[in-house]
């Protein structure tokens, strides 16, 4: 077995995986990666199940550092400068620390989250079947909280598999889309139009609990109190200031405040990696159109293994860095040191 | 054969859930209508449904549009959503310990002040009524109760309070409730319950269920140490009532 320290590390960090599910009715919520698709391709690099547990890094930097062995690890999601001792680690690549060394992670450039994966996962109690970090009812292991300088984790030793890159396929980008309801029939046509028409920004009071948007006030038809009723990912919620709030995957279960729209399965992970500040827009789109989506990504995520790569057959993805926009994620850059993301957070 | 009920309202929740609407306002024949669908999902599951949420009003029923599309699932939903009620079964009841005021209840003299009585009558009135989990939401054990006297019944706090203590037991506008972890809360704080509905490593882990009855006793303080160190350990210190 070999150790990874994590040397230091920002806050909007803990462990998350694909979520926990089957006890919303208990009021337990789902918690679970930010960004799906990244962690998926994060655990896919290193040969682990799609959706276990990983470490999510909010937007500012981390240094992690393998103790008594190798570690194999892998980055995915949100670009940031990446390196070894000054080499340069690509985004969507996985790579191995000898023991001693050091990975030095950036802030985020573009996005919010970042996916390290660790080979072989990370070992903890699964409580519904999750180790994700649930901080406000004291669930997620090793550690039931975000993490912070010093945590550490016992891994395997690295394998020695030669390092892959994934080749993702090239991110939807555009608006975030939407279908309305459960109560858009709390708004009249004039405020569903503002909200579907109007540029938003995500507050900077954002975190995994729901996303603020900054935009034109929604006014309800009948007030704001609604009796409470069930939450998804996605659930935009207005509240009686009018600033829709987007909730996240900490969400509580249940909520009092009308809720105008939903965002589609396919692109909550694209909402979560927009950074605070970056103006977006939505759309409305049908059901069928957000069905079609959502079993799509799901066919993604399940074909990501076709999409890894020898990593030392390196070249740019010219087509894939010229369409990066904030909202769109897993930009493959496979030198990450040298490019930036047009739209700064 | 008894008519059909009039059908609930599927509002699509995104692609992947729909909320199944029985009534716009907290209603308990819309939530025993809820709590009837829920039960019928679980005994006889429809291909595709992940997961359902019962709230006051409405069940919010969880899919994979992988495994069913909305329209398929509405048309499964809606004749098992209006079917009459079968008989009411026997519903678990539960008997909870709350140590009332001081410490443990800090707005008990105030509300007492403000419904123009004394702590004690409002002791009384709140051990006294007999209460249904319309709901568990929020936070885990959250369990939001039907059947508070009406005379309890008051506005929330102005301004909520950022910190309320774990086994909170408090009233806000027509509704009781029992808090299991610390939350922020905009209701009155009556007093505290050792019970704790949600406890990792017990079995169960969740004590209470949608449609469980629930009545309160009065305990003091002193018991509710006791019982609190006891409920630590994790026995299920609720009196269960086997009718």
């Amino acid at each position: 077995m070999s150790r990874l320290v994590i040397a230091s590390i920002g806050p909007a960090s803990s462990v998350q995986d694909g979520g926990r599910f089957g006890a919303q009715r208990y009021g337990l919520t789902v918690s679970g990666a930010m960004d799906r698709l990244s962690l998926a391709a994060a655990n896919t690099l290193v040969g682990n199940e799609p959706f276990a547990a990983v470490v999510e890094i909010g937007p500012f930097g981390a240094t992690f550092t393998a103790q008594d062995g190798a570690v194999r690890v892998a980055i995915a999601g949100a670009p940031r400068n990446a390196d070894i001792a000054g080499k340069p680690v690509a985004m969507d690549t996985s790579v191995t620390l000898k023991d001693g060394e050091t990975l030095t992670l950036g802030f985020a450039r573009g996005g919010a989250f970042t996916y390290l994966a660790i080979e072989g996962g990370i070992k903890g109690e699964l409580v519904f079947g999750s180790l994700a970090v649930n901080a406000r009812a004291g669930l997620g292991s090793p550690y039931p909280r975000p993490l912070q300088a010093g945590d550490e984790f016992t891994v395997d030793a690295a394998s020695g598999a030669p390092e892959l890159r994934i080749e993702l396929p090239k991110p939807v980008s555009g608006p975030i889309r939407v279908l309305l309801g459960p109560q858009d029939d709390e708004f009249d046509d004039a405020n569903k139009a503002l909200f579907l028409d109007s540029e938003w920004k995500i507050s900077a009071t954002s975190d995994r609990m729901g996303y603020r948007l900054e935009g034109p006030a929604i006014k309800h038809l009948h007030g704001h109190n609604i009796v409470s009723d069930g939450t998804v990912n996605g659930s935009i919620q207005v509240p009686g200031n009018g600033a829709p709030i987007a909730l996240m995957m900490d969400r509580g279960t249940s909520g009092g405040y009308p809720k105008i729209a939903t965002v589609i399965t396919a692109d909550v992970g694209r909402l979560a990696q927009t950074s605070a500040g970056t103006a977006f827009r939505f759309k409305q789109v049908t059901m069928a159109e957000a069905q079609d989506e959502a079993r799509k990504f799901a066919q993604m995520i399940k074909n990501l293994p076709d999409c890894l790569r020898s990593s030392d057959t390196v070249e740019l993805n010219i087509e894939a860095l010229s369409d990066a926009n904030v909202a769109g994620y897993a930009v493959s850059a496979m030198d990450a040191g040298t490019w930036q993301v047009t739209a700064e957070p | 054969m008894a008519a059909t009920l009039p059908p609930p309202r599927l509002l699509p929740s995104g692609d992947s859930a729909v909320t199944v609407e029985f009534s716009r306002t907290i209603d308990d024949a819309a939530n025993e209508r809820v709590l009837a669908l829920d039960k019928a999902l679980g005994a006889s599951p429809i291909d595709g449904i992940t997961e359902t949420v019962p709230t006051y009003r409405s069940l919010l029923v969880h899919y994979d549009p992988g495994k069913i599309g909305f329209d398929a699932l509405g048309e499964k939903l809606l004749p098992i959503a209006s079917k009459p009620l079968p008989p009411a079964a026997k519903a678990r009841r539960w008997r909870i310990p709350v140590a009332y005021g001081g410490e443990h209840g800090i707005d008990l003299e105030d509300v007492a002040k403000a419904l123009n009585t004394t702590p004690d009558d409002i002791i009384a009135r709140h051990a006294g009524g007999d209460y249904r989990v319309a709901m568990i939401g929020f936070t885990p054990g959250w369990s939001y109760l039907s059947g508070l006297d009406k005379s309890l019944q008051m506005s929330r706090r102005q301004s909520p309070r950022l910190f309320t203590p774990a086994g909170t037991i408090s009233i806000g506008g027509i509704q009781a409730g029992i808090q299991c972890l610390a939350a922020p809360s905009g209701w009155h704080l009556l007093g505290r319950t050792p019970v704790r509905t949600y406890q990792l490593h017990r079995n169960p882990t969740f004590l209470t269920e949608p449609g469980d009855r629930v009545t309160f006793f009065p305990v003091d303080h002193k018991t509710f140490d006791e019982l609190d160190r006891a409920a630590e350990a994790g026995e299920i210190i609720a009196e269960q009532v086997t009718a």
